[in-house]
């Protein structure tokens, strides 16, 4: 996850901010003014200052705030003249919006707010649809309005151009003043908060703010997006009563609290109408104790009445804002907050800390415990992180009282800083009661007044210890709990702090007790899971403890107050859920702990990785085996290996007509190979027709394991070079998924090692993707790019590596770049393994966790007539009125599944709006009849309609991948490297999936993952990017065309301008790949393009000529050499679609090369070359490698 | 990068070229050649040494033939230890191949015990792997396994099966992150100047202030001879699996990645060979 921050004021005004991955609060310090409030979103944070005005501090982004101004100069020609700028009484402006109907001059364009800048002057727009335009820019029509085109005819009587500039946010990372409002000012605003990111994703960034005046006012901040990070206006929103206060949470909730302490809920709330349409009441908890708090989050709404005592709504969600009932909850608070992912920030009515609700998620979303964040404020860590020291070599939780006798130096700081100084790292509340019913908890709840409760018991430790250990925690509550109490019991005449409850626990458990963590291990194994404050099962604990173990010395904790009082929190912009790793908890300072945390923050090549005392081990075992083993390779072996068989039931998709699942045995055995290698056969064993039949795959001869998409079996195909040409694999079906996992890593693993093939892919390896999401590897032989003989493709063996991603880049200096298909940018850690590889298959220190996210869309389809206007009754010859894009197949909102059993349903069905064609207010399309083309607007043409949903789904794997924030992208592409170069920093481009061009700055060997995005302008978006030698970098843009970056150098990465390529006539390119010297283009349509004439003196070449069609991608390689993925490729049993190609007879003078050769396939839908920089075997062949004839090949001339 | 996964695979990988050669006071009927052979190193000479037997009964008559034994340059080499310890301690810096004479007669009782069968070593090797459990782990893990995983770990050393070895052996070597390492480091440091057997004691992987332990520090702990002082000539070469670790070397990865099947590490002084 990203690194996010949580804000928060403190009762003097400060801001400040916590990192999700940070030990310190850090003090806001260009805030010059004290704040009352804070609200953040994850891209920005709004405040209210003590002046009353509102504030914005806008994060900083690698990704600068631009805004395009465009006007139109319009001319009309007359005969004195030619054209100029007088036009007809009856025409439009001069200067004019694209329409004509709005007046605008340059003059009239003036920046938002002060903290907006131009970034340059105006100029003239010379791009047309894509086709360059004259110098000037003018485009030709025979009147206004019409189509305009670039050629100026006979009949062109008017004429246009259009010019641009563009403005920049320049306020980033401080706090800038809102402008108030020159009319209508409201009152001084007193609380605010912001959401409803997730309501809508267009336009891009779009907020809800909403505010509070001190009238009881609410108003609402229009046109809040990415483009416009302030808003326009304020409009006032009238509530039925005086609001004091309000929440907004990242859906649709928008929950105020009246001043007479009831609650009001926004309904109506929807793409359309961001501020929703009428107001709603919901009584307070307590029927004589008003509400003076509220926080709403996706599905949760938090209250604090007068008495600040905590409530939980139950049952509330977007459809159902109001919810059904409300349930306290422990704890005594004066405010609370929602952030992301519904978790929840409180501030304790006791001791002004910030708490943090631990356990919260999807299924539990009230949480379990309150959990005090305990980490010290930037300036005063000196003085905290000394006991903080003691607290964690103490190896507990507890706060300064209860103090654990370590080592040495433990005692010494104990005399320095006396017993409760610092903030309480760990106050939990019981997690049992927090479920009491609101009538029956006013008689039943236990006062918790006086005292914090000082509980032992920590689901979610308990949890986390759960997590590392599994066959550990199993051990049981009886092993458990001592193991907590032990480490509870003072060894300072203390005990008597603990109630009774808890010391009849001890006794209880029995066991003699021994607080000297440094033996404890010795003791009990538990113990030792305890030095991370892990405290194992909580239930049993929990209702042990839930009564009362609080301490009596909790007022010394005031007389010596330290630490920081806070007034209010928001988490609207942090980032965690419960399976977060926080370090605010705690200080984790033992040098395993900090070398891990070294591990998980850099994206480098940790120091234990290039430790000198690994490289000798490694050196001195190749030499071992050198001195004791090359000489002697002709002994005989003393072991002799011999055949291992596994044997197991499997469905298998059989060979013959018709086709169905059957019921197989599957055998795989497994002995030792000529050479040493191990070698296997595969048997499946079937009937046919009473017959007992077989059919196998020598474990040698299998090229690749494909693991199936298949939403109710767990399949996968094996390949041969021979099947693969007959594009018919074995396809087989486990029983469930831990089985075909368990026969895949079998498989893998053996057909490895029957090519002697182990460890982490090479620099020169091929990447390759499945449409499912599987990440293959295959290592190149010089033989694969030979001339005339090369390797067939469909011989290459394919390993796969886990991960799941959507595209993957690299280059020959084993850099490794992937995207997923939430747009997440992941580089690759240097690994192997991951996934469903276990053990010896997979590294060990570079695995991570991987999540993905895509949609799953459904159409809803319906059929006019004149009875009742559109309805879900069809034809009887129509598609299903539930259906997929085709309307082929029958996909109901219940009946469709994830794409597989290994991803979840994350969000509900929700109508899709970003359909190509555009959609109506509701989302539906129209059109004449099924199938069509369909439009966004009805017309009295229009019979059928339809409308798209969508619903998220998960997936949670492994693999040697890690996450590379904040930016999502859409394309990426490293630089190709010659074989033996030595590049310091590697050029890496990259387009984000909004469409602007960025550079990565700090990408080399040891940071493979750069260290920062450098934007590059464009007038338009982009769709695709190329780097190839000679830093030529190339990309397509959304309209199709292509474009050439300029002056592209080591210490210039950036370049100076883009030079605008057409695109091949009435084609829309959609890819570029640029290799050595050669440029490939793939368009919409699937034509693959070579651009000719390129020179070093002139890179954007002249021409593009046509190679093939049915191409889906191209990957050009540093050799020059073409690989791609075909759409269709006829096999001789069957037809695959998305298969592996290579082109041969590519050679430095014919870089178009002759044929295909095709690979593996179908089903796949990525490849990348750039790393085999393999040059091929010179073999020289006079006869052979007489050129064909030149004229056929070479480019004809270029015209520039 | 490498990664430690082929450190594993290369110390299970590692061979001995041997030449096994007949005792000559053996009474043969004819000539024996000698015989010769890759023997692991993780393994145990009675488990690996079934076709030298066969091959030089050949040429004895079997009321000549007794429990057979091994010796080196008039060491008899005990069958308990493995074979690269018993290599690394006895003949490391000589030529290879390694010579071996095989005997039948007079087996010295004062100095080798008795091996009749291969289930013999294995239960020397079921011993090991518990009692560095007991260190490591109090015992959990191997309790905690059945007896066919017992049986998986003696099988995958029989039979030269390293997956099938590491797949159940990957238990034996976790530990909870949180304590940076085991409870213990099993290990035995052998010394060729010495008739104590070899020096075992307790030993933990991370020190009181949370810092790791090296080789280093076990060393200056066990055996201070074996370190070389500034200045000083090196005396002693520290050996594991034939190679000279960099005494920096933290004790928990050693631990991990170079013990033997049996889980233990086994180190060797030897004295630094005078050309």
């Amino acid at each position: 996850m990203p690194v996010t921050l949580l804000w928060a004021v403190d009762v003097y005004g400060r801001v400040y901010s916590l990192s999700t991955v940070g030990q310190q609060w850090e003090h806001c310090r260009n805030a010059h003014l004290e704040f009352k409030r804070v609200t953040a979103a994850q891209q920005c944070c709004w405040g209210i200052a003590c002046d009353n005005s509102i504030y914005l501090n806008v994060h900083a982004s690698d990704l600068p705030i631009r805004y395009q101004e465009d006007t139109y100069e319009n001319q009309r020609w007359n005969p004195v003249d030619g054209f100029s700028e007088r036009l007809l009484p009856s025409d439009r402006w001069q200067w004019s919006d694209i329409t004509g109907l709005q007046h605008q001059p340059m003059a009239s364009f003036q920046l938002p707010s002060s903290s907006w800048e131009w970034e340059g002057d105006w100029f003239v727009d010379e791009n047309l649809d894509g086709e360059p335009t004259e110098k000037e820019g003018w485009t030709y029509a025979m009147d206004f309005p019409a189509t305009y085109t670039k050629d100026k005819k006979w009949n062109s009587c008017v004429r246009r151009r259009r010019w641009l500039r563009y403005r920049r946010y320049k306020d980033m990372d401080t706090w800038a003043k809102i402008p108030s409002q020159q009319t209508a000012l409201p009152d001084p605003f007193s609380d605010i908060s912001c959401g409803g990111w997730e309501i809508s994703e267009e336009p891009r960034g779009r907020l809800s703010l909403w505010a509070v005046s001190l009238q009881g006012k609410v108003w609402f901040r229009e046109d809040i997006s990415h483009h416009n990070p302030e808003g326009s206006s304020w409009v006032e929103v009238p509530p039925p009563g005086e609001v004091v206060q309000i929440s907004c949470g990242p859906g649709d909730l928008v929950w105020a609290v009246l001043w007479e302490g009831h609650l009001i809920v926004r309904e109506g709330i929807s793409r359309d109408c961001p501020r929703g349409t009428s107001w709603a009441g919901v009584e307070s908890p307590s029927p004589e104790v008003g509400t003076i708090h509220v926080a709403v989050g996706v599905n949760v709404v938090w209250a604090v009445t007068k008495d600040n005592k905590v409530w939980f709504r139950r049952g509330v969600n977007s459809h159902n804002p109001c919810g059904s009932g409300w349930i306290n909850m422990v704890g005594e608070m004066i405010m609370i907050n929602v952030g992301l992912n519904d978790q929840v920030w409180a501030i304790s009515f006791e001791d002004r800390l910030v708490y943090f609700r631990q356990g919260v998620t999807s299924s539990e979303l009230s949480g379990k415990t309150w959990k005090a964040i305990s980490v010290p404020r930037d300036g005063e860590r000196s003085h905290s992180s000394a006991s903080a020291n003691s607290q964690h070599s103490a190896g507990c939780f507890f706060s300064g009282e209860v103090r654990v006798p370590s080592v040495v130096s433990d005692a010494e700081l104990d005399l320095e800083h006396p017993p409760g100084d610092v903030a309480i790292s760990s106050v939990t509340f019981p997690g049992l009661d927090s479920f009491v019913d609101a009538p029956t908890n006013s008689s039943s709840q236990p006062c918790v007044k006086p005292n914090i409760p000082k509980v032992t018991s920590d689901s979610f430790i308990s949890e986390l210890v759960s997590d590392r250990k599994p066959a550990k925690t199993s051990g049981g509550v009886e092993s458990a709990s001592p193991a907590v109490l032990e480490e509870v019991i003072p060894d300072e005449g203390e005990a008597d702090v603990l109630s009774s409850n808890s010391t009849v626990t001890i006794t209880g458990s029995g066991g003699p007790s021994d607080p000297q963590w440094s033996n404890v291990d010795l003791e009990e194994a538990q113990i030792q899971y305890g030095q991370t404050g892990a405290v194992a099962d909580s239930v049993d604990s929990c209702s042990l403890s839930s009564l009362a173990t609080y301490s009596l010395a909790m007022e010394d904790q005031y007389g010596v107050d330290e630490h920081p009082l806070w007034a209010w929190v928001s988490g609207g912009g942090c980032s965690v859920d419960s399976h977060s790793q926080l370090n605010w908890f705690s200080y984790s300072l033992n040098t395993s702990a900090v070398l891990q945390s070294v591990q998980s923050l850099s994206l480098s090549v940790s120091p234990a990785q290039t430790a000198a005392w690994r490289k000798q081990i490694f050196e001195q075992l190749s030499e071992r085996s050198k001195r004791e083993m090359d000489n002697f390779r002709h002994y005989e072996q003393a072991i002799e290996q011999s055949v291992w068989v596994k044997k197991g039931a499997m469905q298998w998709w059989r060979d013959w007509k018709p086709h169905k699942w059957m019921d197989v045995h599957f055998a795989l055995e497994q002995f030792s190979g000529a050479e040493g290698h191990k070698d296997g056969i595969l048997f499946i064993y079937y009937n046919y027709y009473e017959e007992k039949k077989y059919l196998h795959a020598f474990i040698n001869e299998v090229t690749i394991l494909v693991p199936v998409l298949n939403d109710s079996k767990h399949t996968f195909a094996i390949y041969t070079p021979e099947r693969t040409k007959q594009r018919w694999p074995i396809r087989v079906a486990a029983g469930t998924e831990l089985e075909m996992h368990d026969w895949l890593a079998l498989l893998s693993v053996s057909c490895c090692d029957s090519r002697g093939i182990h460890g982490s892919p090479s620099k020169q390896a091929i990447w390759s993707i499945t449409c499912k999401g599987d990440i293959f590897v295959s290592e190149p032989s010089s033989a694969l790019e030979a001339m005339p003989y090369p390797t067939p493709c469909d011989q290459m063996f394919w390993r796969q590596v886990g991960g799941h991603l959507r595209l993957v880049e690299c280059n020959s200096l084993g850099i490794v770049w992937g995207i997923g298909f939430d747009h997440t940018a992941w580089v690759h850690t240097g690994g192997y393994g991951g996934g469903f590889f276990q053990g010896l298959a997979s590294s060990t220190d570079n695995i991570y966790t991987q999540t993905d996210v895509k949609s799953v869309y459904i159409y809803e389809n319906q059929r006019w007539n004149p009875v009742t206007g559109y309805t879900n009754r069809g034809l009887p010859t129509d598609r299903y009125m539930w259906s997929d894009a085709s309307g082929l197949r029958e996909c109901t909102k219940t009946g469709t599944k994830p794409p597989s059993p290994q991803w979840t349903w994350v969000s509900d069905w929700a109508v899709d709006y970003s359909v190509s064609g555009g959609t109506d207010r509701e989302g539906w399309q129209y059109a004449a009849d099924f199938p069509a083309s369909y439009h966004g607007f009805k017309t009295i043409k229009d019979f059928v309609r339809r409308r798209r949903w969508a619903r998220k789904c998960k997936l949670t794997t492994t693999g040697p991948w890690r996450e590379i924030p904040p930016i999502p992208l859409s394309d990426v592409t490293i630089l190709p490297c010659a074989a033996q170069s030595s590049v310091d920093t590697v050029p890496v481009w990259a387009i984000s999936n909004k469409g602007d061009v960025l550079c990565r700055l700090g990408v080399t060997l040891l940071t493979p993952a750069g260290t920062s995005w450098l934007h590059v302008g464009t007038d338009q978006p982009f769709k695709s990017i190329s780097v190839g030698a000679a830093s030529q970098v190339w990309g397509v843009a959304r309209d199709g065309s292509a474009f050439y970056r300029g002056s592209v150098s080591g210490p210039n990465p950036a370049g100076d301008c883009w030079y605008h390529i057409p695109s091949p006539a009435k084609q829309k390119l959609k890819q570029v790949s640029v290799g050595m010297t050669s440029v490939y283009t793939v368009d919409e349509n699937g034509n693959l393009w070579y651009r000719q004439g390129v020179t070093p003196s002139y890179p954007q070449g002249s021409s593009w000529e046509h190679i093939s069609n049915n191409v889906r991608k191209v990957s050009v390689g540093p050799l020059d050499q073409v690989w791609i993925i075909a759409d269709k490729v006829q096999g001789s049993h069957s037809l695959s679609c998305g298969t592996v190609c290579h082109r041969l007879g590519v050679q430095p003078m014919e870089p178009k090369g002759q044929s295909w050769d095709y690979g593996i396939g179908g089903g796949w839908d990525h490849i990348t070359v750039r790393g085999n920089s393999m040059e091929p075997p010179r073999i020289c062949l006079p006869s052979m490698t007489e050129p064909l004839p030149r004229a056929a090949h070479t480019p004809p001339p270029a015209a520039p | 990068m490498a990664d430690d996964k082929d450190v594993l695979r290369d110390v299970w990988f590692g061979r001995i070229p041997t030449c096994f050669t007949l005792n000559p006071d053996e009474v043969t009927e004819r000539e024996a050649e000698a015989y010769y052979l890759l023997l692991p190193r993780v393994s145990y000479l009675p488990v690996v040494t079934d076709k030298v037997k066969k091959h030089f009964l050949k040429v004895m008559r079997a009321e000549d033939v007794e429990e057979m034994w091994f010796e080196y340059e008039g060491t008899p080499l005990k069958w308990h230890y493995p074979i690269g310890v018993l290599f690394d301690l006895h003949a490391s810096n000589t030529v290879l191949p390694w010579n071996i004479t095989v005997h039948f007669k007079n087996f010295p009782d004062q100095d080798l015990l008795h091996c009749p069968s291969n289930s013999i070593v294995e239960a020397h090797f079921m011993s090991s792997i518990k009692e560095a459990d007991a260190l490591k782990h109090k015992s959990q893990v191997v309790n905690d396994m059945q007896k066919k995983d017992h049986k998986q770990l003696w099988m995958g050393l029989q039979n030269d099966k390293f997956d099938q070895f590491w797949a159940m052996n990957r238990k034996l070597m976790e530990y909870p992150t949180e304590d940076g390492g085991f409870r213990y480091i099993p290990f035995r440091i052998y010394q060729t100047l010495s008739d104590r057997p070899f020096i075992q004691k307790l030993f933990r992987p991370v020190s009181p202030d949370c810092n790791a332990h090296t080789l280093g520090d076990l060393l200056k702990e066990m055996y201070p001879d074996a370190l070389t002082n500034d200045g000083e000539q090196k005396r002693y070469q520290v050996l594991i699996h034939g190679i000279e670790p960099l005494l920096e070397t933290p004790l928990q990865w050693l631990s991990e990645h170079l013990s033997h099947p049996d889980n233990f590490l086994h180190i060797c002084v030897v004295p630094v060979p005078t050309d």
